[in-house]
């Protein structure tokens, strides 16, 4: 057995169940954690629970997004999946984005998206190293907060309800 | 605090072994339970206590006239006995019990505030109150009439005793509602200069004792305050029992709480009349079960005594402060010089409820998040701390694992 080798890399290994590097990555260096100065849709989120609060900013033509950017006061799992978010849904139609984040809701309450039909497994793959949250019943919410935030936005309400 | 105690040592394994739960493993690793002050873990005795009653002598109380009442009622009456001791209060009649401390400070706002505070009078809290001594004020206050007034914290995380006496000058102030000790910072108010103070201007005191009465010997004649509140479940007894003690003359100025059965002495259509303090404030069936499991609770912390209990807490509290102060990183929030054992931190570049996690990956439960206690985290400029607290099960190799856990964390996110 290789254990020197590997004991480097895997001494963290009992903790990236859910920290996997891309979190980790996204949650340090989010690529879009900024205020849109052309926003045309702005929403807030927050949970009560933990004191988590975003704000996303969206730039829509006519059915679909051409930007995205966010502000997040919170952990790594909500600081990556806000940023994943972005990454995913810029340039992507209003309709195909609602439906993405109920496929992503259920992968977050779940681990999985058995009922995602072909045209979402190449974003859904993207959002995956999210999936581990359903683990973790009181992360779910870290994860799914900044989509309920987009959502509201697109609906042209403030604030995301409360789930 | 007194090095000269009378009673044994706390024996921590043998405590150990009381408690069924501490034998559990969480996701293969032996369980690290550090989030006592948000509910205790429970003794065999009180585990015991309430199946017993419920295998052998269950019934309503207060009302029937057959053997199981009168055996269960006298059950659940001894823990009047057993809580007047257990606070020194003068009178069983004075012990009301309510559902949580909660419950038992919206009985206050609701019946001393709207029934003895009068318009144009306020209420003073602490900077660092949790939310369950803030909200039911803000009620009062926007329903009442009644002012609410904050007095601030220093920079250490102690009552600012000036300020807090600069507050109460000009003589408005009915009653401080503060709390004991700090759910989040862990510091220990000085309890009997704050009702001194108080009473010079005027003012009745109340103590939220929810963490307090955990780690002390609660002495209300001693303290001398008015009113003090607690909660069953964080004092290794079951949940849904809570305790409210008040002075007997202040309690019967008092008026109901809540209505219904137990709380009456006589109902017509046309009027009401109530039944003698403390049953005027405990209408409906009580909580009968819990009461009498709260009863072995105090039992077995008595058995222990309050000195060996503060005794083990200070020494865990000296050796996890010195622990976490050596890890890189990681910063107490609040130095109060008199605490208990509940420490609050934050990692640099790492969130609480990542640590958390984090932690409880490694078998460690440490509670994160604002505590209950948002204005006192916007005071401290932070959204969320993680928290680790400690019970009389608590030893001195568990906080190596926290440390450890903690280095880990931080290398992790580096």
């Amino acid at each position: 057995m290789n254990r020197t080798a590997s004991t480097t890399t895997d001494s963290f290994d009992d903790l990236r169940d859910l920290y996997q590097e891309v979190i980790l990555d996204h949650g340090r260096h989010p690529r879009h954690a900024r205020r849109l100065e052309d926003f045309t849709a702005t929403a807030k989120g927050d949970n009560p629970m933990c004191g988590d609060r975003v704000q996303v900013w969206l730039k829509l033509d006519s059915d679909s997004i051409s930007g995205v950017g966010f502000e997040e006061r919170g952990c790594a799992i909500s600081i990556a999946s806000a940023d994943l978010m972005a990454e995913t849904v810029q340039g992507r139609a209003k309709s195909d984005t609602r439906a993405l984040f109920e496929a992503f809701r259920e992968m977050a309450r779940t681990g999985s998206c058995p009922s995602c039909d072909a045209a979402l497994s190449e974003p859904i793959e993207r959002l995956a190293p999210l999936a581990g949250v359903h683990e973790y019943p009181s992360r779910v919410k870290c994860a799914t907060l900044p989509w309920h935030a987009l959502i509201a936005a697109l609906d042209g309400a403030k604030e995301a309800s409360s789930e | 605090m007194n090095v000269m105690t009378k009673s044994a040592p706390l024996d921590v394994e043998r405590i150990r072994n009381d408690f069924p739960i501490l034998t559990q493993t969480i996701r293969g690793k032996k369980l690290v339970f550090l989030d006592s002050a948000a509910s205790a873990q429970k003794p065999r005795a009180v585990i015991d206590a309430m199946v017993h009653a419920m295998e052998t002598q269950y019934a309503n109380v207060h009302r029937g006239l057959h053997w199981m009442s009168e055996r269960t009622t006298e059950a659940y009456e001894s823990t009047r006995d057993a809580v007047a001791t257990l606070m020194n209060a003068g009178d069983r009649s004075e012990i009301v019990f309510t559902r949580n401390s909660t419950e038992a400070l919206n009985l206050m706002a609701h019946s001393y505030g709207r029934g003895v505070l009068k318009r144009g009078q306020a209420v003073l809290i602490s900077g660092m109150e949790h939310h369950s001594n803030i909200v039911p004020w803000q009620l009062l206050r926007d329903s009442h009439g009644i002012e609410l007034r904050v007095a601030p914290i220093t920079d250490a995380g102690e009552l600012d005793m000036a300020a807090y006496e600069g507050l109460l000058e000009d003589g408005k102030v009915g009653l401080v509602a503060i709390t004991h000790m700090s759910n989040v910072l862990g510091t220990v108010v000085p309890a009997e200069r704050v009702v001194r103070i108080a009473h010079a201007h005027g003012a009745k005191v109340l103590f939220d004792g929810s963490q307090a009465i955990v780690h002390r010997k609660i002495d209300v004649r001693a303290l001398d305050c008015d009113f003090y509140a607690w909660t069953g479940h964080k004092l290794y007894g079951p949940t849904g029992i809570g305790v409210l003690w008040g002075r007997r003359e202040l309690l019967e100025r008092m008026p109901p709480f809540l209505g219904g059965g137990d709380m009456i002495s006589s109902v017509t259509y046309e009027q009401s009349t109530w039944a003698a303090v403390p049953h005027k404030f405990e209408a409906g069936t009580p909580p009968i079960l819990e009461g009498i499991g709260l009863k072995a609770a105090i039992d077995y912390v008595h058995a222990i005594g309050y000195d060996a209990v503060a005794e083990h807490e200070a020494s865990l509290t000296e050796h996890a402060l010195a622990r976490l102060a050596a890890g890189q990183g990681v910063r107490i929030i609040g130095q109060a010089q008199d605490r208990g054992g509940v420490i609050s931190f934050a990692m640099e570049g790492a969130h609480a409820h990542d640590v958390a996690t984090l932690l409880d990956r490694q078998g460690i439960a440490v509670r994160a998040g604002h505590h209950c206690a948002e204005p006192l985290m916007s005071r401290l400029n932070l959204d969320s701390t993680a928290r680790a607290s400690f019970g009389i099960y608590t030893t001195h190799a568990e906080i190596d694992p926290l440390a450890d856990g903690l280095t880990r964390v931080r290398e992790f996110f580096a």
